[in-house]
């Protein structure tokens, strides 16, 4: 298969799995007995009931409602929100770019920690490095996200006072007061993701340490670091690339949770709102989103991969 | 053909050291340290849990004589609460919620897993399209977003929890179940059953799925692991099982407000959920390994390196007689 057939195929792949995710999605939502009429309170008028059931559309079969809103959709407009009467798109809008802040740095401090963590423990395998190691990834793995957030709270902002406990400082902080208030944060969001990368990349470099080109590399005389760091890593850090596709979805997950903590105005935030204030075709259009960002990421994941590593577009 | 005999004889004689696929399982997990012991403490915290309150009787929900956040005493040994309950019995009834949540959602899932898995891979064509498609869309919806909306439509009654955690943690059962279909459904013994007039259902439940149990049971494990923390996070939201009845989680959203005061309401159910989750985990990781046919076990590395040395030293010398 060549290039461009692949990015199509799998283009067209991401497409229909987006479409899946909103036919899920709106479908579960409307199972709500009464469907999301029972927002509505009932000290209200019967009129006025029936005002805001035909605003919504809910005098309609649930499929109708469905292709009407997937055709808004389409062009961008994902209705408005039940508490505030915004648009839905701009209250995303305001709090995505919080969420993708803290995404990437977790996913670029747990690529790298993570990468390293997992070499040298595979090098020295056996050794109470590794071991140390070890027990730290199933530590990480075990520790609920919350409980560690408000333990760090408890050390750093309370008994120690050297980090804020919540709020991102954005309004009037210059670049280093901004980094205090994402340390924490941080921290805790990567315990959702490093572990599986140490993990992941370990098991990757031991593999390829067993190959017999490594053998052939040691026997024709090279250095062990140059066997190790050289040929070795490269091959082994390959096979990471495609690990960054599941932990993303894992990551937006944790976010929740952290952002409830910090108090971070993110789309976890956003959606634990929306949730709690039954605020529908705000959790629907946060959850598409969503979940369509974690798509087109395993869709740059894959192409990454293959341009990496050619052999994976035939498979 | 006197040597060829002893050869054979000498073979089936230091294989005998290896253990062997056909030990109890069990048997198999004292192979493996950590698992085993993990196992073990498992079976203890559950025996506390579930047994404890018959010795300690205190009332999870009545108000203690102390009133709240009393200090740690010989009739409240981890002291009161916010409101001045028994911390005590309410780790105790906490913990059995938890924790029946945590299987109930497991086993849950399993069913819903095995069922999608072994219908994708047993019919393919459409059938497979379908549900492997709605596998991945599933795995891509990042599960809090996924548990938050069917919490907020179905309510959070326990078993609207458990419901809804198991919908959000089967897929990785369906993906192990439908690689084990595809990979079994080929087998001569399969046709055979086929052959013998059995039901596609019989062959499925009979023949196919039993082979696909040691990799479930790993992922079953882990799964326990992620539902309990699931369960306690979304309690920490508030959208989780609602006080009066307690969970580990909860109870440290309760706690919560009190930190400063108390710290001890937040440490000790946070504790609880850690160490049950690193035990779960602890022994999934290891029956993994001990599914793993390159895994040798660590007490019984060094036996088998010395029986691969006279194995190889008896083969020289049957090999030089010749």
């Amino acid at each position: 298969m060549n290039n461009s057939r692949f990015i199509l195929s799998r283009l067209w792949q991401s497409i229909i799995l987006v479409f899946i995710v909103t036919v899920i999605t709106f479908f579960l939502i409307n199972m709500a007995p009464g469907g999301p009429a029972s927002i509505m309170r009932m000290d209200t008028t019967q009129e006025a009931r029936d005002a805001l059931t035909v605003r919504l559309g809910l005098d309609k079969p649930v499929p109708v409602r469905y292709a009407l809103w997937l055709g808004s959709a389409i062009t961008g407009d994902l209705g408005e929100s039940l508490a505030t009467g915004q648009p839905v798109i701009q209250r995303i809008g305001e709090r995505l770019p919080y969420t993708i802040e803290l995404a990437i740095l977790t996913l670029i401090v747990s690529v790298l920690l993570g990468g390293v963590l997992g070499i040298l423990s595979a090098i020295r395998r056996g050794t109470w490095f590794d071991h140390g190691v070890n027990l730290f990834t199933v530590l990480g793995l075990s520790v609920p996200v919350f409980w560690l957030g408000i333990m760090l709270i408890l050390l750093f902002s309370v008994e120690l006072g050297w980090l804020p406990s919540s709020g991102t400082g954005k309004a009037n902080a210059t670049f280093f007061q901004h980094i205090r208030y994402v340390i924490m944060p941080v921290f805790v969001l990567s315990t959702t993701t490093l572990p599986t990368l140490v993990r992941f990349t370990r098991s990757s470099m031991l593999e390829v340490l067993s190959q017999s080109f490594v053998r052939t590399a040691r026997a024709s005389g090279l250095k062990e670091s140059v066997v190790v760091y050289w040929h070795a890593l490269r091959n082994a850090l390959i096979p990471v690339i495609s690990i960054i596709g599941v932990l993303i979805p894992r990551l937006l997950s944790g976010a929740v949770i952290t952002e409830a903590v910090f108090g971070w105005p993110g789309m976890g935030r956003l959606v634990l709102e929306a949730a709690q204030g039954r605020d529908y075709p705000l959790v629907m259009g946060v959850t598409v989103v969503t979940t369509g960002i974690v798509v087109v990421s395993n869709f740059l994941v894959d192409i990454a991969y293959s341009w990496v590593d050619p052999r994976i577009r035939n498979r | 053909m006197k040597d060829s005999q002893n050869a054979k004889k000498l073979d089936t004689q230091n294989t005998m050291d290896i253990p062997t696929r056909k030990e109890g399982w069990l048997q198999r997990l004292k192979h493996h340290r950590p698992a085993y012991v993990s196992f073990i403490l498992l079976i203890v915290i559950h025996a506390v849990v579930f047994l404890g309150p018959l010795v300690w009787r205190a009332d999870p929900e009545a108000l203690t004589m102390e009133g709240p956040q009393a200090a740690w005493s010989a009739m409240h040994p981890f002291g009161t609460d916010d409101i001045g309950r028994d911390v005590l019995s309410r780790l105790l009834k906490g913990g059995q919620v938890t924790l029946t949540v945590g299987l109930a959602a497991m086993l849950f899932s399993l069913t819903v897993g095995t069922i999608i898995g072994s219908a994708a891979g047993f019919f393919r064509g459409a059938v497979d399209a379908v549900l492997m498609r709605l596998t991945e869309a599933m795995m891509s919806i990042p599960n809090f977003f996924f548990v938050l909306v069917g919490l907020t439509v179905l309510g959070n009654t326990p078993f609207m929890v458990v419901l809804v955690i198991a919908l959000s943690s089967w897929m990785e059962i369906a993906r192990v179940i439908y690689g084990e279909t595809l990979k079994w459904k080929e087998h001569e013994f399969v046709e055979a059953a086929h052959a013998a007039g059995a039901s596609n259902l019989r062959v499925l439940a009979r023949h196919i799925l039993p082979q696909a149990i040691p990799s479930v049971v790993v992922v079953g494990t882990l799964t326990i692991a992620w539902s309990i923390l699931t369960e306690s996070a979304i309690s920490y939201l508030g959208m989780g099982i609602q006080p009066p009845m307690p969970t580990w989680g909860n109870m440290l959203q309760d706690a919560q407000q009190y930190i400063w005061t108390s710290p001890m309401l937040g440490i000790l159910p946070g504790i609880a959920i850690m160490i049950v989750v690193l035990l779960y985990n602890l022994l999934g990781d290891g029956l993994r390994d001990l599914l793993d046919p390159r895994y040798v076990p660590r007490r019984r590395r060094n036996a088998k390196r010395i029986t691969n040395f006279f194995k190889k030293k008896a083969q020289g010398v049957i090999n030089n007689v010749h």
